[in-house]
Order: C-alpha cells, then sequence, then structure tokens
C-alpha cells in the first residue's frame, strides 16, 4: 500500500481511534488476557538488533541452539525454552567476536559517544555514556543505576587489568551481550488504571512486544521515547506509533519473520533430496524457493494490500533462474529476481504450488500426499493430525515397483482398506492427491509410472480437481483465515491464545473479514487493542502477583 | 602444583591492586563436596551414549543363550572382537502407560527418562546422562558434550527437560574447534601461563550472576526454572574459564590431534560414516584429555534418515514398507542400514580402544551406553529394544553378559548404568516403569 494512502486511511479510523477501542465497527469484547512471557530472543532477531545496534557490517560467527516448535510455532517456544551450558558457550563467544568488532579502530570512531582520557587506561566517564546508551538499545529499556554501575565497573576493571580503555569496554558489551536481560525478552506487567483490577503490560515492555511483532527486532529510539515519556500508554500515542511502525519499510522484515515460521522454513536448512532422482535440487535453488514464497506473499498483502486468501489462488509470484527450470518457465534476469505471471490454466496457482511447500512436504525422492494434506491440514488450516498408531504396517503403501497399483492413489487406497489407518489417512491423504502433478521437488508430471495422475481431491465435504480446486477451497475455506488469525496473534503474544480469549480471537476474526482480509489492518487491529497488552495475573514463587510490586525494569538510573 | 587463584593473580599482575571477588570453587572440590581434588587421582571416570534409530532385526541380534557363554548373533558380528567388554540386554520394553505411542519418540524417551513422553518433544523428566553429567561431569572443562552424525543440530536425546535440550554438533571441523580451538590448554604443554583475558572474562561474569536473585523473583514459577537454567550455564562457563586458568595435570594419553577439514554433513549413509568416525575420534581425544567426562553420540535421527547416494527411499521408509525376505528373515534394503549401523557402533568402541592409557585403553575406563527407540521398526514395537553397555567403567561393570530381562521395563538397565556411574539412584522411572531393580548381573 502506498504510504500516504495507508496514512489517510489510518487518520480516518484515528478519529474514531480515541472513542472506542474498535475504531471501524463493532466494539471489541472484553479478553481476560494471559501470561506475560520471558522470550529468547532468536538467531535472526540477535542478527537483526546487532545490525541495527552496531551496523550490519558486524560478523557474527557462530552457532544459534535451535529453536523449539510450540502450538505451530517457534515464536511460541521461544517461551519455553533455556540457555544450556553449550549453547552459553556459543553465546560468549559469538558476544566477545562482536564487542572486539565494536571496538576495533574502524568501528569505534562510529559507534563511541566520546574519547577516553587515555586508551590505554579506564575511564568510568566515557565506558559509562558508551554503555549506557547501548545497554538502552540491548536491554529495550534504561539500565538502573545499579546495572550500569555494574557495567561500568566490569570495563574498569578488565581496562586495569588488560591496560586497554577499549578492551575493557569490549569486556564489558560482552558480559551485556550474554546477559538473560539481553537474551530473554522479559514482559513485566503492572496494574492497569484505565481498567482497574487487571493488569497491562508496562510500557517498555509493550514497545518490546510491538517491535518483535511488527519488525522483529529490538525497539528504536523512537520507541523506546515513547515508551518512557508515557505516549504509549496513550490510545492516541499508541496509534501514532502503530502508523509509523506499519508504514516502515521494516514491517516487511516483520511479515517475513512471521510467515518463515508459520510455513516451517526452519526445516528448509536441513532439508534433503536425492541428487539422483532430483539432480536440480541444490541448496541455492532450495533457498531460492523459500525466497519465493516470501516474496509472493509480502508483494501480495504488503505492496498490494492484498486480500489474504488470495494466496491460495494467485498466478503472480517471482522467480530465478533456478526455480525456472524447476517451472519449465524462460527466466531472463541473470542472477536476479524477475516478476512472473503463470497463465490461466496452468497447474501453478497459489503458495501451496510452489516449491518451498510441495519440496518441503515431500520425501527426499519422492512426492507424499501425506505429507502434503497434514501440512494443508496443520499448517494452513491449524487443525491437528493425530500421529499413526503403533504396529502399523506400511508395507502396502509406497511399493512404487508394484505393476497394479502405479501411482502414489492406488497405494494409499490400498492402505487406506486397513482400519487403524483409514480414519486419519481419509482426513489428509484427499488433500494431497490434488498436488500429485508436482513431484517431490515441485516438477510438474503429468504421470507416475506410466499411468494417468488423477488429481480430484476432498477437503472436509467439498470435492475439487486439482491444484487449482484445492487453491479455491482453501480460499474458501473459513478455517484457512481464523488460522492465520491464530497464528498471527500466537505469534505476537509469544503464546497460544487462552479460553478467556476466546470471544477476543472470534472478534478479530470478524474484523480480519469486515476489513476484506488485509493483513496490515489485522496487525492493526491486534496491534491498538488493550487485549493485546492485558496480563493475567501470574503467581510468582511466593504467590503473589507480578503486578503486586513495583517493576524494577521501570526504575531509572 | 596445587592451584591458587590468588598466587596466580599476583604472579600475573606483579602483585597490583586488583580487587576480584574470590569465591571458593566448586571445581576444586570431589564431586560430594568432601575433599579436595588433587592431582594424580585415578583415571577418571567416563560415560558416553551412543543412539540410533529404527532399532535392529528381531531373530537376528538376541542371543540364543544367556549370561556369558553367549553366541554373536548374525547382526551384531561386527562387534565379536569386543565380546568380552560387551553386554547386550534383550527382552527389557517401554510402557506408554496410557500416553500413547509416540513413533520413533516413546523408546528412547522411555529408556533415557524413565518415563513415557506425553508426546513428541514432551519429556516428563530429565534423560539421565544430564544426572551422570552432574555427579562425575564436573571436574573437567565441558559437563557433556553432544555429536550427531546426521547433519542436524537438533537431533539430540539429552535434555534436561522439554525445553532444554542439548544441541548436537553435526559438524567435524566446528567440534574440532571447540575442543582443540584457541581456548584448548593442552596437559602436556612445558609451560602454562595464565591468560589475564580469561581471568578479566571470569571476573566479569559476576555482573551476570549478581544479577539472578533479582531476575528469579520478577518471573512466574516456569520461567524461573527457565532462567535458573541459564545461571546454572553461567556457573558451568565460570568452571571452565577457572580449569583454563589451572595448570592442567599432564596427561599422557593425551595427544592433540589434527585439525579435520571440511565436510559435507547429511543423511547419505557414506557421508554419515566418515563424519562419524572423525567424531569418534575427537570424542575419544576430548576424553583423553580431559575436556569432557561424559557425552551423547546420534549416530543416526530416531526416524532414521539413512539413505544410499541416489536413492529414492530411506532406512526409516524401508523399515516400513519393505517386505520380509522369508529366507533369511530380515528385511534386505533395510539390513543394508542396520548392518553399517553396527559397524558404526564398532566404529565407536575402536576409536575409544585406541587410545592407551595407564593399564589399559579409554574403553577399559568408561561405560559405553548404547540404545535404540523400537525393536522392530517395521511396526514400532516396543517390546524388547536394544540395548548394550560396552567397556569396563574402571572395573565397576562385569562384561560380556547376555541379559534377557523377560518383559520387565526397560527402566532397570537405565537404573543400573546410574548406580555404576555413582548417580545416588535407589530407584527410578516413574508408572509402571518405576523400578528398584537393578541389573545386578552386571553390577560388581
Amino acid at each position: 500500500m502506498k504510504p500516504h494512502l495507508r496514512r489517510s486511511l489510518a487518520a480516518a479510523c484515528g478519529v474514531l481511534t480515541l472513542l472506542t477501542l474498535a475504531s471501524c465497527g463493532d466494539p471489541a469484547p472484553q479478553s481476560s488476557g494471559g501470561p506475560a512471557t520471558v522470550r529468547r530472543v532468536t538467531k535472526d532477531q540477535y542478527v537483526a538488533i546487532i545490525g541495527d545496534v552496531f551496523g550490519a557490517d558486524i560478523k557474527i560467527q557462530g552457532r544459534f541452539d535451535p529453536d523449539v516448535r510450540e502450538s505451530g510455532l517457534l515464536a511460541i517456544g521461544t517461551a519455553h525454552v533455556s540457555v544450556t551450558p553449550s549453547s552459553l558457550e556459543q553465546y560468549d563467544s559469538i558476544a566477545r567476536t562482536i564487542a572486539a568488532q565494536v571496538v576495533d579502530e574502524h568501528h569505534r570512531a562510529q559507534l563511541f559517544p566520546c574519547k577516553p582520557a587515555s586508551p590505554t587506561a579506564p575511564d568510568d566517564g566515557c565506558a559509562g555514556q558508551f554503555l549506557g546508551e547501548v545497554g538502552h538499545q540491548l536491554y529495550r529499556r534504561p539500565l538502573t543505576g545499579q546495572e550500569l554501575k555494574a557495567q561500568v565497573a566490569v570495563a574498569h576493571e578488565a581496562a586495569g587489568t588488560l591496560g586497554s580503555f577499549y578492551d575493557g569496554v569490549a569486556t564489558s558489551l560482552a558480559i551485556m551481550l550474554e546477559s538473560p536481560r539481553f537474551l530473554f525478552r522479559e514482559e513485566t506487567a503492572e496494574p492497569d488504571p484505565d481498567h482497574p483490577g487487571t493488569l497491562r503490560l508496562t510500557a517498555f515492555s509493550k514497545a518490546t512486544r510491538l517491535s518483535f511483532f511488527l519488525w522483529n527486532t529490538t525497539p528504536d529510539d523512537q520507541l523506546l521515547a515513547a515508551a518512557e515519556n508515557g505516549e504509549l500508554n496513550t490510545e492516541s500515542g499508541l496509534a501514532r506509533q502503530v502508523d509509523r511502525m506499519l508504514a516502515s519499510p521494516r514491517l516487511k522484515s516483520g511479515v517475513r519473520a512471521f510467515f518463515t515460521d508459520m510455513l516451517g522454513f526452519d526445516a528448509m536448512a536441513t532439508l534433503a533430496k536425492d541428487p539422483e532422482v532430483y539432480p536440480k535440487f541444490t541448496p541455492t535453488l532450495i533457498g531460492d524457493a523459500q525466497e519465493q514464497t516470501l516474496r509472493t506473499l509480502t508483494d501480495h498483502l504488503l505492496t498490494r494490500n492484498g486480500d489474504y486468501r488470495d494466496v491460495f489462488t494467485t498466478r503472480h509470484t517471482y522467480l530465478t533462474q533456478l526455480l525456472g527450470a524447476i517451472y519449465r518457465v524462460p527466466v531472463g534476469t541473470k542472477g536476479g529476481w524477475e516478476a512472473h505471471d503463470f497463465p490461466d490454466g496452468d497447474p501453478h496457482a497459489g503458495i501451496e504450488t510452489e516449491v518451498s511447500f510441495l519440496a518441503l512436504h515431500s520425501h527426499p525422492g519422492r512426492s507424499s500426499s501425506t505429507l502434503r494434506g497434514k501440512a494443508v491440514r496443520e499448517i494452513l488450516l491449524c487443525q491437528q493430525v493425530p500421529t499413526p498408531p503403533a504396529s502399523v504396517n506400511f508395507s502396502i503403501v509406497q511399493d512404487t515397483k508394484n505393476a497394479n497399483l502405479r501411482t502414489a492413489r492406488d497405494r494409499l487406497t490400498a492402505h487406506r482398506t486397513q482400519p487403524t489407518c483409514a480414519g486419519c489417512h481419509k482426513i489428509i491423504d484427499p488433500i494431497g492427491l490434488s498436488l500429485e502433478n508436482f513431484d517431490g521437488l515441485g516438477g510438474y508430471r503429468a504421470q507416475e509410472n506410466g499411468a494417468p495422475i488423477d488429481t480430484s481431491g476432498d477437503l472436509d465435504a467439498v470435492h475439487f480437481e486439482g491444484a487449482a480446486g484445492l487453491g479455491q477451497t482453501l480460499h474458501d475455506d473459513p478455517a484457512a483465515t481464523a488460522c492465520l488469525v491464530n497464528r498471527l496473534y500466537g505469534y505476537g503474544a509469544g503464546r497460544a491464545p487462552v479460553t478467556g480469549e476466546a470471544e477476543w480471537m472470534k472478534y478479530l476474526q470478524a474484523r480480519f473479514a469486515a476489513q476484506g482480509y488485509r493483513l496490515p489492518d489485522l496487525m492493526r487491529t491486534i496491534v491498538t487493542s488493550d487485549a493485546f497488552y492485558r496480563i493475567s495475573a501470574p503467581s510468582k514463587p511466593d504467590g503473589t502477583t507480578q503486578a503486586a510490586t513495583a517493576s524494577p525494569k521501570e526504575g531509572k538510573s | 602444583m596445587k592451584f591458587d587463584r590468588r598466587t596466580a593473580l599476583h604472579g600475573m599482575l606483579g602483585g597490583g591492586a586488583v580487587s576480584v571477588a574470590l569465591p571458593f570453587l566448586d571445581c576444586f572440590l570431589n564431586t560430594n563436596g568432601t575433599a579436595l581434588a588433587a592431582t594424580g587421582a585415578p583415571l577418571p571416570l567416563r560415560f558416553g551414549t551412543w543412539f540410533w534409530g529404527c532399532g535392529l532385526t528381531p531373530g537376528r541380534w538376541i542371543p540364543q543363550k544367556t549370561g556369558a557363554a553367549y553366541d554373536m548373533p548374525p547382526e551384531l558380528k561386527p562387534l565379536e572382537a569386543f565380546k568380552d567388554r560387551l553386554s547386550i540386554f534383550s527382552g527389557f520394553k517401554a510402557n506408554t502407560d496410557g500416553k500413547g505411542a509416540v513413533p520413533h519418540y516413546t523408546g528412547s524417551m522411555a529408556i533415557m527418562t524413565g518415563a513415557a513422553p506425553k508426546g513428541q518433544g514432551m519429556v516428563e523428566a530429565a534423560t539421565f546422562d544430564t544426572m551422570v553429567a552432574d555427579t562425575i561431569g564436573g571436574q573437567s572443562r565441558f559437563r557433556s558434550l553432544e555429536v550427531t552424525a546426521t547433519g542436524n543440530p537438533s537431533d539430540s536425546n539429552s535434555r534436561r527437560s522439554s525445553a532444554v535440550i542439548n544441541a548436537s554438533e553435526p559438524s567435524p571441523l566446528a567440534f574440532y574447534q571447540r575442543l582443540f580451538g584457541p581456548e584448548f590448554k593442552d596437559p602436556n604443554a612445558a609451560d602454562f601461563k595464565p591468560d589475564p583475558r580469561v581471568m578479566v572474562r571470569k571476573s566479569a561474569l559476576s555482573a551476570i550472576k549478581d544479577q539472578r536473585d533479582a531476575l528469579l523473583g520478577e518471573v512466574g514459577a516456569a520461567d524461573r526454572v527457565r532462567l535458573d537454567e541459564y545461571f546454572t550455564s553461567i556457573r558451568q562457563l565460570e568452571q571452565q574459564l577457572d580449569i583454563q586458568l589451572q595448570k592442567p595435570a599432564p596427561l599422557e594419553a593425551c595427544k592433540v590431534p589434527g585439525q579435520p577439514g571440511a565436510t559435507k554433513v547429511g543423511t547419505q549413509i557414506d557421508d554419515v560414516i566418515a563424519n562419524h568416525r572423525l567424531l569418534a575420534g575427537l570424542m575419544a581425544q576430548a576424553l583423553a584429555c580431559n575436556q569432557t567426562q561424559v557425552f551423547n553420540v546420534m549416530f543416526g535421527d530416531a526416524t532414521s534418515s539413512l539413505r544410499k547416494a541416489g536413492s529414492t527411499i530411506t532406512h526409516h521408509q524401508l523399515t516400513h514398507e519393505e517386505p520380509i525376505d522369508e529366507k533369511s528373515g530380515c528385511q534386505p534394503e533395510a539390513t543394508y542400514f542396520v548392518e553399517r549401523i553396527v559397524e558404526g557402533f564398532q566404529t565407536m568402541l575402536v576409536a575409544m580402544d585406541s587410545v592407551r592409557e595407564g593399564d589399559g585403553t579409554l574403553l577399559d575406563h568408561m561405560l559405553l551406553f548404547a540404545y535404540s527407540e523400537c525393536s522392530f521398526a517395521k511396526v514400532h514395537s516396543l517390546e524388547s529394544i536394544p540395548m548394550f553397555v560396552a567397556g569396563r567403567a574402571n572395573g565397576k561393570v562385569k562384561t560380556g553378559l547376555h541379559i534377557d530381562g523377560g518383559g520387565d521395563p526397560v527402566t532397570r538397565v537405565g537404573l543400573t548404568v546410574q548406580q555404576v556411574l555413582g548417580v545416588p539412584a535407589s530407584s527410578w522411572g516413574a508408572g509402571s516403569m518405576q523400578t528398584s531393580k537393578s541389573v545386578t548381573e552386571i553390577m560388581v
């Protein structure tokens, strides 16, 4: 959407924002809120933060522990993982290499607000100025007086021992970069004066949730200032920040991060295909495939402000030469991307017919209707498919050499006659079978083992033909849009919606529909609501609630 | 030489004024906290696990006879040379206790945590290697080391909870750098100078440690456990730095290996075998150089993704889909991978046995526990999951036996291994798998 157009729409709603929570529709229902979260920053977030605070040329070398997927999202898993000894060792090593670069002769001139009295001795004034400014961004709030004092003391002692001011500051900075205050996004709550008896996130926690949700990085100076001066706790102030953030090019990073998580693209890093069956498969190709889907999505949902449902049917996408070889489309642009529209009648329509989806949900050497059907259910419709029971005989399923069972449909139909398997397979296979025109890498084929492929499919009570039919069915299925709402909210809140938010989730879905399934509008509805920041009272170890005591995070230095 | 931090500080800084907090260090204590660890102590006891996915073939790996005179069954032939230092456990069963069997997961987690998991990735307790590491792992640089030969760092069975997973290192080169990179202190080096940078780093960690109470007081109970785990990791890092500040006792068996080249990591069987061989060799030297006493190796992932170059199908798929050949009683294509797996175990045993140490080899001074997650992968069977114990554990175990569990829970084996290694546990496991019945046949 063009910024000026978006702003004028925002202004139209903004007037009403002051009056009611839901600016352009029915008032929002009450929500219980959920627990505050403590989320470990992800690798991508870590990289983005370091880029924001110190510049994109700072190299980050090291291994990050894998994230854990819960309730369909890594973002929710981040609220449950910890830091093991081996992972701390990695954070320590990464932090020291970053700190060494930040203080090297090349960077210190740009990054330090001051010069030490002597480069070979401690200088608490200059160290404090630098560490205070940097710490503000890294901890997403001002350092407390005690924290800053401790960091300066580390720099002082190290500078004395090592005979270098900058090595001293680097030692202190490294400690900050491996501190739990940086590695974990700890949310704190306070009583909400506008809704007595309820809790809300504190302003800095609010800024952090907002920034990671929309931009996938640490809050910038303006957002931190809005938290500090109270602006973020007013409806108009919040709306101003939200307008600014939704208009920023950084929104694209945030939306890409969300879909990378929702679509399970973390699995791309370990995706393997048999090179003899799929000689075109390379890590570069699969990287391009992921990028293609993210480009298709951000182009459709942000640039064009399109209807989310159309991502299942869109024929407009972006290709590289490597991808062109799979789609059998000539791509002229060398080493870059070009837009492509698949013609009507082409089997490619919608992200579920792109290489990223088809290859990810296949076996290394062949397609899998079961994996694809399961992925449609679990990833695109948020429906849980049970795990297969123990003691199942799979012999018949994919004996690809059986002369009587030449296609996947033949083999799966035989398998489904076993009663223990039938229950689940009948709800997943008929979805995946509609994509059987695409092999295990996503290339088109009309036949399997010389037999024509029947791509008719079923999703619940709807019968359809082929990939395009599946796309249209997904487009029309309310579960698909409800799934997006559910995932997006869970992604932002760091937890699955709780029972007390059921009405609120219904409201969000209704708003999404009323606004033509526009993603930026949905994001705006979420981040300008009270519900998004409402915290249910958590119990502390001593039995009191978080809000019962003043948050130390809000303390000023 | 008895290390004294105050002396080191003074020596290093020429007695200049420094203010460093000097807490009494855990690493100077033995594991009971009753005495200072002296140099020249008996060789340390080591523990390792070795895991592979998709089991073995029933009828082809269980010896006919039990006890010491067992016959080496066809699938275990490559282990013949180690027969007197290998014990085979058959007939031990994982129970699901009404929680449903999670394919390729319930078995391994029942063996390692003593309880059937609630679901994929949802364990009820820590895996027992972490308890062993807490018992014997405190004296070395790393409390434990985890590696995988199939390329995916997420493939690790070692966990303190569902969310606290000790991720595996897949790359031999990266593993080498972690062990023998610039931070490695060669125990046999002629001179030793404590590195002032290490001293500074260690001291700086107190700025984090000082935040512990405040931070834990701000969060709910579940987050408190997670953050406490973080602070445990901080103490572990501190201990690693401490060890770097001490002159290590010379270790005759420690020979710093050459740096491996970059290798292709992935699930293709030839790559897996090559990477596993490198990782096994590095792990043996990690033990010999006292970098760790506890390790976990994944030869394959639970849903065994091993595959041949140019084949369309993985080991896992074969176990389910390939018909059983009536003559041989096995699935021929799947058996190809079973053979490579058993050879992989042999590679690990050879790697440990080829390091001479004291009056024997590393293998004599360790207990290596090998296990899978099911017995017959074709039907995800949880009865008679293959388990092995190799090594003499400094004479703490009797070896060379075939034990038939007769349908007893797998936890009997885990409990026994823990007891041999000094974990103070008299009973272990949950639900129907709770047991206090050790496998006394193998205990000395």
